[in-house]
């Protein structure tokens, strides 16, 4: 997907074209394209006036920012002290076998990411997995199924 | 909102808010933070609303939504003021019930009461529930008053008094005089003393006289999520006591550092904060007293190195969070190379509390060397998990069996984590430990920011060090060797001991890297990144050498060390096992012993989840 430079430009200057606010500008680019496309971040480095290294640094150093097209599902496993103690790493494998992948990547029809968070501070309704902002809590291995198919069917 | 112009309009506003409230008026009030939205609480406040509306009771009966009252084991929560008769696991398809019968009729609905778990009798009152009742709530007592949408609910219950009395009361040295007298010591995990460190920053060299304030929100700690509470469910007081400590230090730019994952947290703190400035309590010339000051909410991007001072003030001017040396402290030099106070969420929360109070009336509460209350999170394997607000000194057994009820399903208990990935690992034998600062130091934790982590015999206390190795490893930054190198060192020969080709030598090697780490790295999350690893080989060196020995996992977690076996005489060959395995490794005849075929089995788990028998046994 190829990014609008009018779009970033505006983005831009929502933060008055502030180098410090580049991670506010990264974050409102990826919430507009679902992932940070190259020639957004070569917008973006252009527009703030910094080298591309330091704006493609940054976008590689923070775990929310995904440099790859995104699924249209993001199922997000919570991996936290709390979750891990309660299994979730079983409702992880359980997942990754579902959808035949490993955190980080998509699937080939573009309908799942799948990403792995280490907490999001709901720790007591752990294990927990979040698709598309949506928390599902007190997960099992058993209940992956269901959880799933809700959106497989759509 | 009109703004405020003086201290004597916002006294005057808060007497006529009061006065149109009446204490013995019926509410309904319904928890909407984080915890309670995954319970679906969304859907019941919305019943609630609707259920209201729908009978014609808009006017007789108020409704509210407030942030978390803590224990979010029973959430959705639904509570009828003011006899204060709460309701457990509430759904939508209860709300009609509660309304017609508890509210308009008063008839107590006994089967949503909570039971009280030592005797089993129902509980009516909230006040009475006894994870409340030997909870000392000075902080969160204050999220089920409030609708954190509203500043009027928060003036209503003495908000923002003390930034008047400190306004026009104190001089910027007796706020920090009383702070210091008070004994406030950081919340965020440091410990440090926050008037010595608001002292220090005042007192930093003037450059051109920026000095910034900041609030940590980021609470990486995972587990921990007493921060969220507070910014979720009373964000006006963390705000006010930012004003206040901006006072006292002469700074006029704020800046709250909220993590990637607190989506509501950022919502509800954006809200408070433009009803701040709305009546002139935030922005210039606050309440005509001369003095300008406001705040800027700035968003993580998923790092828990961020959570270190000199790492996220890097993060603020857009930079990646690397931390570098503190040879100079933040306090002299930090955000942008000035004078930067830090100070985390509930720190900041516990100043309006002092300056209303009194640092006397504090001092009483806790310790000699740790004063006041600490929110810890309970969670784990525990049977009331939730936000726990106690007075320092009060004991582990006291948090784990009084307050949160014990373990659940009968299990033993084993350990208690605290302090995060920098903690350690408390075994039975330390709980009548005292809670503070230097007491659980000593034993080889830390208090941290908070998060407690309880852990029964089904936890494999080398496969919780192996989890806070790899978490480490992923977040470390990357700049110094100790912490890059040695960490994933460190993860390669824990990862070999959980597969079984653990070697005799290992348990001396971690414990020689543990403390090569500790000196050398550069911050604080290589510094402590050891602890939990240091702390378990202390305590459970047998279960180390169970793994390296005989190639066990006494807690049976360990996949490559366990096997799962069908048990003869509980097996009545219902064939759901079979069906449920992903690996078809599962055989046997209707009604007939079934067996598992270890070949395939790769360890899921699924067939003992669904088998009502018990039949299936891991060893």
């Amino acid at each position: 997907m190829k990014s609008d430079c009018e779009k970033v430009a505006a983005i831009v200057s929502r933060y008055s074209g502030n180098r410090d606010s580049l991670i506010s500008i990264l974050q409102d680019t990826q919430s507009e394209y679902h992932y940070l496309p190259e020639d957004g971040l070569r917008a973006i480095a252009s527009q703030l006036d910094l080298p591309l290294i330091q704006v493609y640094g940054v976008a590689t150093f923070f775990k929310a920012f995904s440099l790859k097209p995104r699924g249209e599902h993001i199922v997000s496993v919570c991996l936290g002290t709390a979750c891990h103690v309660r299994r979730a790493p079983a409702v992880l494998d359980e997942i990754k076998r579902q959808l035949g992948m490993e955190p980080g990547e998509t699937t080939k029809d573009m309908r799942f990411t799948l990403e792995t968070v280490n907490c999001l501070g709901a720790c007591a309704l752990g294990p927990i997995v979040v698709v598309d902002g949506k928390y599902d809590g007190q997960m099992t291995p058993g209940k992956v199924k269901k959880v799933l198919r809700k959106y497989l069917r759509k | 909102m009109k703004k405020l112009r003086t201290a004597v309009e916002l006294e005057q506003l808060r007497a006529r808010i009061l006065s149109q409230r009446d204490p013995n008026r019926t509410c309904v009030v319904t928890s909407v933070g984080t915890c309670g939205l995954v319970r679906g609480s969304a859907d019941v406040a919305q019943a609630i609303f609707k259920t209201v509306s729908d009978l014609g009771l808009k006017d007789s009966i108020e409704v509210r939504t407030t942030g978390c009252h803590g224990f979010c084991e029973i959430e959705s929560v639904v509570v009828v003021y003011p006899e204060r008769i709460l309701y457990q696991k509430v759904t939508p398809a209860d709300i009609p019930v509660i309304i017609s019968e508890s509210v308009i009729k008063n008839k107590i609905i006994k089967r949503l009461l909570y039971p009280d778990p030592s005797t089993g009798r129902k509980v009516i009152h909230e006040q009475d529930i006894p994870f409340y009742s030997k909870q000392n709530r000075l902080l969160l007592d204050s999220n089920r008053l409030i609708d954190p949408h509203k500043i009027e609910d928060y003036f209503a219950i003495g908000g923002y008094s003390a930034l008047s009395k400190v306004l026009f009361d104190m001089q910027p040295e007796e706020v920090i005089a009383e702070i210091k007298k008070a004994g406030l010591r950081g919340r965020g995990g440091g410990g440090f003393p926050t008037a010595r460190k608001w002292e220090a920053c005042r007192n930093a060299p003037p450059s051109d006289g920026i000095r910034y304030v900041i609030c940590n929100a980021d609470e990486g700690d995972p587990g921990a999520y007493m921060d969220r509470s507070l910014l979720e469910g009373n964000p006006h007081s963390v705000i006010e006591g930012m004003i206040i400590g901006a006072y006292a230090i002469g700074s006029h730019r704020g800046y709250v550092y909220v993590r990637h994952e607190y989506p509501l947290a950022v919502a509800n703190l954006s809200i408070a904060l433009e009803q701040a400035r709305e009546y002139g309590l935030l922005g210039e010339n606050i309440l005509r007293s001369g003095f300008d000051f406001d705040i800027k909410i700035s968003r993580g991007g998923g790092a828990f190195i961020c959570g270190e001072s000199t790492a996220l003030m890097a993060s603020l001017e857009g930079k990646i969070g690397e931390p570098r040396p503190k040879h100079i402290h933040t306090a002299v030099s930090g955000l942008n190379g000035k004078p930067s106070n830090l100070n985390n969420v509930e720190t900041w929360a516990n100043v309006p509390l002092i300056i209303n109070r009194g640092a006397d009336w504090y001092s009483q509460i806790g310790t000699e060397g740790s004063k006041g209350t600490k929110i810890f999170s309970l969670v784990g394997k525990i049977n009331n998990t939730g936000l726990v607000e106690v007075p320092m000194g009060i004991t582990l057994r006291e948090i784990i069996y009084d307050i949160g009820g014990g373990i659940p399903n009968g299990k033993r208990f084993k350990a208690v984590q605290t302090g995060g990935p920098s903690g350690g690992c408390i075994p039975e034998s330390l709980t009548d430990l005292p809670v503070d600062f230097d007491r659980l130091t000593e034993a080889g934790s830390m208090m941290g920011s908070g998060g407690m982590i309880v852990m029964d015999e089904d936890t494999c206390m080398v496969d919780v060090a192996r989890y806070f190795v790899k978490f480490l490893t992923e977040e470390s930054c990357g700049k110094c060797a100790p912490c890059r190198e040695g960490l994933d060192r460190m993860l390669d020969i824990l990862t070999e001991i959980t597969e079984g080709r653990g070697k005799e030598e290992d348990i001396e090697l971690l414990e020689e890297l543990g403390d090569v780490i500790k000196e050398a790295s550069l911050c604080a999350l290589g510094g402590t990144a050891p602890n939990p690893v240091l702390s378990t080989i202390r305590y459970f060196r047998d279960e180390y050498k169970a793994h390296i020995r005989e190639k066990r996992c006494p807690a049976s977690v360990c996949k490559a060390l366990i096997t799962f076996t069908i048990v003869e005489e509980k097996c009545t060959g219902c064939v759901v096992c079979a069906r449920e395995c992903p690996q078809g490794a599962i055989s046997g005849e209707k009604k007939k012993l079934h067996t598992i075929d270890q070949e395939k089995c790769i360890k899921c788990g699924l067939c003992r989840d669904s088998c009502k028998f018990e039949a299936i046994i891991v060893s």
